[in-house]
């Protein structure tokens, strides 16, 4: 496979995560902005943008900037509209790469969400807005998945996927475990309880939380299914398990012992799967969470390195 | 695509009862269709209310062979598109454009940066050609490119057709798409061109005559497949009527061209690797080099993905580098090496001409095939078929007078209101003047041009070019159109049948180019029945099917 066909379908797949994710997020904080008061709406605002990794757009943030900056802003290059575009022209790049209907479900979400504009009253219908772009992306997925090889390609499909999950999903919850101040084993009281169910509808991970602890909302538990769940397909670890599953098969495919991104993946990936939530939490959640990210950086670098720009030279040498 | 599913086929009530006029066979197991009249009640809605033939330019109408009265291979349509009120067929235009736009058929604007890709307009109803009619295209056709690949191999090295003053020295040497860099190079089984697109117009005779050929990088032919394709969803009922030629192989024969050109030191001649090269996603025919990599299952490359070693072709791939050996290059001669050719290429291959040269790697097509589709070479092509084939042409060429003889000069100078001027190295409609809708100002600023650098130009007189119906805003009014047939030259000569037709889609235009605001519509060929009778004539002809089994797909000559 062609390195630059790689890259882009490593990077379609990483904005299309990030488009994303930021929809269920921002979503879910447009309605969480209806039990609040105005004072703990803003606060929760800040915390959004920078779970997201996104400078505030002015000193005072109300859901109107903050809309448009997560959702419209062009300059932003991780709004949803600049990643379902970006994702948009990565597969148009390399179109023939992918399964026609792959190309079609892509194209008519991008046609879809360019059809809205940031009005005074978009807010209050975003819902189905939010909704549509997790449909496309879900959909995309699915129609990925059953329309196109398991092969190559479908493998640096998954694992932009996958190192985008890992890494928003450790700054999502990293930030909020700076922000809250913890009694891990016991459950909350009803100010904080909106916090947690905001972050675990934030992960998409309300309702399956509920199906393993119940309803009662324990932040060790919560701590526990988000980081180290191996099932739950938004929880960090599972993320980290479909990277590396992806980077053995692409080792084994392109017959390249390509150590460098297997070896931090299956290092990542040894710590995640036996630490235990309290020794995690003891050890500061924000700081270890920082440094999943960090690793994820790395595994994103030696992937760019070993397949996708590697110097000419070396190759004629050998 | 849920839309499509709603869309069927009405036939106006009424019809069934009508009586087939005399001469045409009763078919036992379906309703008759009324043919020639159009029932009174029926011009209330029909979309022909505001058809015209074209009568001051005595246009070919391709649908009508005098007014109400349609050609008998076009009865069944007529009678569908009647049966059509024109909501319906407003609404399945609307859905075909749709379909288009979600798939991404699109071409680019150049010049233009907001809403670059747009889509190209498709008209749905289809073009016939009779059995026998492509017959004789695909016979010219064959004899054209096997004549111009000769010529073109003589050129590069004996120039015997020079030595005997067939074709003036001079206008060969001065021709811009001459690459003096081919010279005595030899090219795999000596073809050229393996793929061209010849343009062609249908006179108002009936006759078809060759207008131009296009032997650098032709383009279109997604177009004429998306235009089957989509046509198909919405008037499926039509095909069973009709027994049209499948062209969908096209990508399968196009694979079997490119691969046959592998070059002698191929080092696994069986199983080459084929690339196309793309310029990239700016390119206006981006649409259609991911449709052929996609449809043929080769890597579709841009010049940044391949590199030159020690004289052979790399591409970069995630596992190392992997030689490559035929390349199907969408890039014009000028910017394939930036060391051989224009030096500000970034779409090229850095020191890939080299390569080409030392037998390595097939550019297809070649360099240096422009000089044959120059368009006062054009003038000379019967010549060069006689000289080279011993034969006469099978399809004519339109008049043309070259700048460069002063007689001729004159002649087209005292009379550019009722010419076609063209630049010689131009395509896409660039660069032309049509006289007889020029103003008198645009007309003596031609006029300079051509006295400045006759050789630059050729005129041609106007051309009545053959016209069509075409659905423009729910009704069906004429329109001019051309025909686009697709050639590839490997082991063999194959023509799918089939082409693009391009429309002119404002009213009264005669210029069909997509960047000039042009569309197209699917182009159907027609199978020989077994009793030579004519499909569509009376609405059936399930009975009289050749069965697909006897007969080759692409039927080469």
């Amino acid at each position: 496979m062609l390195s630059r066909v790689a890259d882009n379908l490593y990077w379609m797949s990483r904005y299309l995560e990030r488009a994303e994710h930021t929809a269920r997020l921002v979503d879910v904080e447009l309605q969480l902005w209806l039990d609040q008061s105005p004072e703990a709406g803003a606060g929760r605002w800040r915390f959004l943008l920078e779970a997201l990794r996104t400078p505030a757009p002015s000193e005072h943030v109300d859901p109107a900037s903050l809309v448009n900056t997560l959702v419209f802003s062009r300059a932003n290059h991780s709004s949803i509209v600049s990643c379902i575009s970006i994702a948009r022209e990565n597969l148009r790049h390399v179109r023939e790469q992918c399964s026609s209907e792959m190309w079609e479900q892509l194209n008519r979400l991008y046609l879809e969400v360019m059809e809205n504009q940031p009005e005074d009253s978009w807010i209050l219908k975003s819902h189905s807005f939010f909704r549509a772009v997790q449909e496309g992306a879900h959909l995309f997925q699915g129609i990925t998945d059953s329309t196109m090889s398991h092969g190559e390609g479908w493998q640096y499909i998954q694992l932009g996927r996958y190192v985008e999950r890992a890494e928003t999903m450790a700054s999502l919850t990293g930030t909020h475990f700076k922000r809250m101040a913890l009694a891990p084993d016991q459950a909350v009281e009803s100010a904080e309880y909106l916090e947690w169910v905001g972050l675990l509808r934030g992960c998409g991970a309300f309702e399956a939380y509920c199906k393993a602890y119940t309803a009662e909302i324990v932040p060790l538990r919560a701590a526990e299914f988000l980081l180290l769940n191996p099932d739950f397909p938004h929880s960090v670890r599972f993320a980290v398990d479909r990277v590396n599953a992806a980077l053995h098969v692409i080792g084994d495919l392109t017959e390249r012992k390509a150590k460098l991104p297997v070896r931090i993946a299956g290092r990542l990936r040894a710590q995640l799967s036996f630490s235990q939530i309290e020794e995690i939490l003891a050890g500061g959640a924000h700081g270890y969470l920082e440094n999943v990210r960090a690793e994820c950086g790395e595994i994103h670098s030696a992937i760019q390195q070993i397949y996708f720009d590697y110097p000419v030279e070396s190759e004629m040498a050998s | 695509m849920g839309s499509f599913k709603e869309i069927s086929i009405h036939h106006a009530s009424g019809h069934s009862a009508a009586v087939p006029p005399a001469g045409l066979p009763t078919p036992a197991r379906k309703p008759v269709l009324a043919t020639a009249a159009i029932p009174a009640r029926d011009l209330a809605y029909s979309s022909f209310v505001n058809y015209q033939l074209d009568k001051t330019t005595l246009a070919y109408d391709e649908m009508f062979e005098s007014p109400g009265v349609p050609r008998p291979h076009y009865r069944a349509l007529h009678q569908t598109l009647l049966g059509l009120p024109p909501e319906e067929l407003r609404k399945s235009q609307q859905a075909a454009d749709l379909s288009f736009l979600h798939e991404g058929i699109t071409f680019t604007v150049y010049g233009n940066k907001e809403g670059t890709e747009r889509i190209f307009p498709n008209d749905l109803v289809p073009r016939i050609i009779l059995a026998k009619e492509w017959a004789q295209i695909e016979q010219g056709l064959t004899q054209r490119i096997t004549a111009l690949n000769l010529f073109l191999k003589d050129i590069y090295n004996e120039g015997k057709i020079l030595n005997d003053g067939i074709v003036p020295r001079e206008l060969i040497y001065s021709c811009r798409h001459f690459r003096r860099e081919m010279r005595g190079l030899s090219v795999p089984r000596d073809i050229y061109v393996n793929i061209c697109g010849t343009d062609l117009v249908r006179l108002p005779d009936g006759s078809f005559a060759v207008l131009e050929d296009n032997l650098r990088v032709p383009s279109g032919v997604s177009y004429m497949l998306a235009n089957r394709k989509v046509l198909k969803r919405v008037f499926p009922t039509m095909f069973q009527d009709y027994g049209v030629w499948p062209i969908d192989h096209y990508p399968q024969a196009l694979l079997a061209t490119l691969r046959s050109m592998a070059p002698a030191n191929c080092p696994l001649r069986s199983d080459p690797t084929v690339t196309l090269l793309t310029p990239g996603v700016g390119n206006s025919a981006y649409f259609e080099h991911t449709f052929l990599a996609q449809q043929m299952g080769i890597e579709l490359v841009e010049g940044r993905d391949l590199l030159v070693h020690n004289n052979v072709v790399y591409m970069r791939t995630t596992s190392g580098l992997r030689r490559v050996d035929v390349i199907y290059r969408r890039v014009d001669d000028d910017f394939v090496d930036p060391l051989c050719f224009r030096r500000d290429s970034i779409l090229g291959v850095p020191g890939l001409f080299n390569a080409y040269r030392a037998g390595n790697v097939t550019l297809a097509n070649a360099i240096g095939t422009g000089v044959a589709d120059d368009k006062a070479v054009y003038a000379y092509v019967p010549e060069i078929i006689r000289y080279y084939l011993d034969q006469d042409p099978i399809l004519q060429n339109v008049q043309t007078f070259l700048m460069t003889n002063d007689k001729q000069r004159k002649h087209v100078l005292a009379h550019l209101d009722t010419m076609v001027v063209k630049a010689v190295g131009e395509s896409g409609g660039y660069g032309m003047l049509i006289g007889p809708h020029s103003s008198a100002i645009q007309r003596e600023a031609f006029g300079a041009r051509i006295q400045a650098d006759p050789r630059n130009y050729i005129a041609q007189p106007t051309l009545a070019l053959s016209s069509a119906p075409c659905l423009i805003d729910g009704e069906v009014q004429s329109r001019h159109i051309d025909l686009r047939p697709y050639i590839l030259f490997g082991e063999k000569v194959t023509l799918v049948p089939g082409g693009l037709t391009r429309v002119a889609l404002p009213k009264g235009s005669l210029v069909v180019n997509s960047s000039q605001g042009g569309g197209s519509k699917d182009t159907w060929v027609l199978r020989e029945t077994k009793k030579g009778e004519l499909r569509g004539a009376n609405g059936a002809g399930f009975e009289t099917f050749v069965a697909p089994a006897d007969t080759p797909a692409d039927a080469p000559v």
